[in-house]
């Protein structure tokens, strides 16, 4: 294969350098010692992530955004592992039919979900409550654990399974002891990928919070319209360092690019 | 739940989908036929929302040419936001492919990782860098004389295009690369022994066979573009709307829910045809890539 001339390569800097601008941007005006929007061109302070001390309400949100997307991406995979075993393992009829609507939170618009949320929620008298933002976010981030949940099982060597069959394993030891652990990757990944969806959501999110359950980008996104001043980029910085960490994590256990490579399909 | 559980008919799937299922049709299900339905109420200012069937919604939306030209607007910022990432997305992707291993993984991650940084994040730094006289590169701009006032972005569908286009850049690339997965590089070394130069292999080899990759990219470009909330809500502000942020006021800030019910259902049915058609467009007019 040829290898690249020198205008592909500039074509390729530039790229890279607006693909990545406005994200160290938000990541470098956090530091800044000034009290208005500037890069930190005098030396760098902590300032700005010491003045998110002084607004509860930022803290508040970040625990809300924090324990929605663990109990959500837990809540998930308690519906997804099941489902996954199910359509790896078997063919059976409506099989199709089942994991498009699985699959489909991916395919409706989430200011769509929001509204629909918003609406069947109010009316069963759970609005603005943290259990309906839980069960919204189950929903959405379903796909999510199942699709990485689904690869694992469909991958599984299946002859351990009937070696532990064969020497007496019941159903739910053979779950506990052999399955489970097989495909444990595979959900602790569908959990991390499940987990920053939920943290990062934000068009669904704002029909259903109310004060005292807004997350994180909720909280960000109404600051925001009323101002912009470097309070919010180094909470911003924070959100990005959350998200980081759980690409870490999804980088060990699985392989980032395996993951990414998946989500891309969302449209077929 | 056991190993060789195939035999063991037609149950043990649905046992095993049947919570999956449940929690599927009573909390999605349900909620968007809830959604359509409340279209078609009625609404008033003082007396709230009235369970009646009525057209009154859907006819103010084929009527009023406010909200022909709002799903107008919607659309022709997702057709821009798509040419964009598939102009510039398609060539990158082609670039990556071509580096040598360590250098196209490293990159790859830098493209693709903003996919997973929140987009309240991303769109801010678009806002850090271009909005009005504290924007950082109209700052920089001004300081040296390049321009006089600052480049207009902020409240602009130029600016919302390009920082949608930041945004959704990373589906498109992803959809290039894997369709370059299934190219062989020896066709292409086949078209340089036979004397192509580099823009007919370019043309005639690379281009027919990443073009649905291309095509799947932009739907799915197209439709999260037309759907957006976040980038058109913080780069349009209030006085740009598209369909995401007016059912967002219609439901928070007017209250007329039944109004913002019948602009998110066009919304969903609109994009549901446009997706749907177009993918069945591409397989017919591919089916050979597909097989």
């Amino acid at each position: 294969m040829r290898r690249n001339g020198p205008l592909a390569l500039i074509f390729h800097t530039i790229f890279v350098v607006v693909m990545v601008a406005p994200i160290l941007v938000v990541c470098l005006v956090a530091f800044t010692p000034e009290g208005f929007l500037s890069l930190p061109t005098n030396g760098f302070s902590l300032r700005w992530f010491r003045t998110i001390a002084q607004y509860p309400e930022f803290i508040h949100a970040f625990w809300v955004s924090l324990g929605l997307g663990a109990l959500s991406s837990f809540m998930a995979l308690l519906f997804a592992v099941p489902a996954a075993l199910a359509i790896a393992r078997y063919r059976f009829r409506g099989r199709d039919a089942l994991a498009a609507l699985f699959l489909s939170p991916l395919m409706i618009p989430h200011v769509v979900l929001g509204i629909a949320f918003l609406r069947f929620f109010t009316s069963a008298g759970l609005g603005g409550s943290f259990a309906a933002l839980i069960i919204a976010h189950v929903i959405i981030v379903f796909p999510f654990a199942l699709r990485l949940t689904l690869a694992a099982a469909t991958g599984m060597d299946r002859t351990v399974e009937m070696a532990a069959v064969s020497l007496g394993a019941d159903g739910w030891t053979l779950f506990r002891r052999v399955t489970l652990p097989l495909i444990l990757p595979g959900v602790i990944s569908g959990w991390a990928l499940a987990f920053i969806q939920s943290f990062d959501d934000l068009t669904m999110t704002v029909f259903l919070a109310a004060p005292g359950t807004e997350t994180l980008p909720v909280r960000m996104f109404l600051y925001i319209q009323d101002n912009i001043d470097p309070l919010v980029t180094s909470v911003s910085a924070c959100v990005i360092a959350v998200t980081m960490t759980a690409l870490i994590l999804l980088d060990r256990f699985y392989g980032l690019d395996r993951v990414l490579a998946g989500k891309g399909d969302t449209g077929r | 739940m056991s190993a060789v559980a195939e035999e063991r008919g037609a149950r043990a799937p649905w046992a095993l989908t049947a919570p999956a299922l449940m929690l599927f049709v009573g909390v999605l299900l349900i909620p968007l036929a809830m959604t359509v339905m409340l279209s078609f109420h009625d609404w008033g200012q003082y007396k709230g929302i009235e369970p009646v069937f009525i057209l009154k919604n859907w006819k103010e939306i084929a009527t009023d040419p406010y909200y022909a030209e709002m799903f107008w607007r919607t659309f022709r910022i997702a057709i821009l936001t798509t040419l964009l990432t598939a102009v510039l997305g398609a060539p990158e992707a082609y670039i990556l492919n071509r580096m040598s291993g360590r250098w196209k993984s490293f990159f790859l991650l830098v493209i693709l990782g903003p996919l997973l940084i929140s987009v309240v994040a991303r769109t801010l730094g678009w806002a850090l860098l271009f909005g009005g006289n504290n924007g950082l590169v109209n700052k920089l701009l001004m300081s040296f004389g390049a321009i006089r006032s600052p480049i207009p972005f902020m409240f602009t569908e130029t600016g919302m295009v390009v920082a949608l286009a930041h945004v959704m850049m990373p589906f498109m690339v992803l959809s290039v690369w894997a369709a370059l997965q299934r190219l062989d590089p020896q066709i292409e070394n086949a078209a340089m022994s036979l004397g192509a130069g580099p823009v007919t292999i370019i043309r005639r080899i690379i281009m027919p066979q990443i073009m649905p990759g291309v095509l799947s990219g932009a739907i799915i470009v197209f439709s999260l573009s037309a759907s957006a909330f976040a980038t058109p809500a913080i780069i349009g502000g209030r006085r740009l709307k598209v369909a995401a942020t007016l059912a967002y006021d219609e439901f928070l800030n007017t209250l007329n829910w039944p109004l913002g019910a019948a602009v998110a259902t066009l919304l969903l049915v609109a994009l549901v045809l446009i997706v749907v058609g177009s993918n069945a467009l591409i397989e017919r007019r591919y089916a050979e890539v597909f097989r």
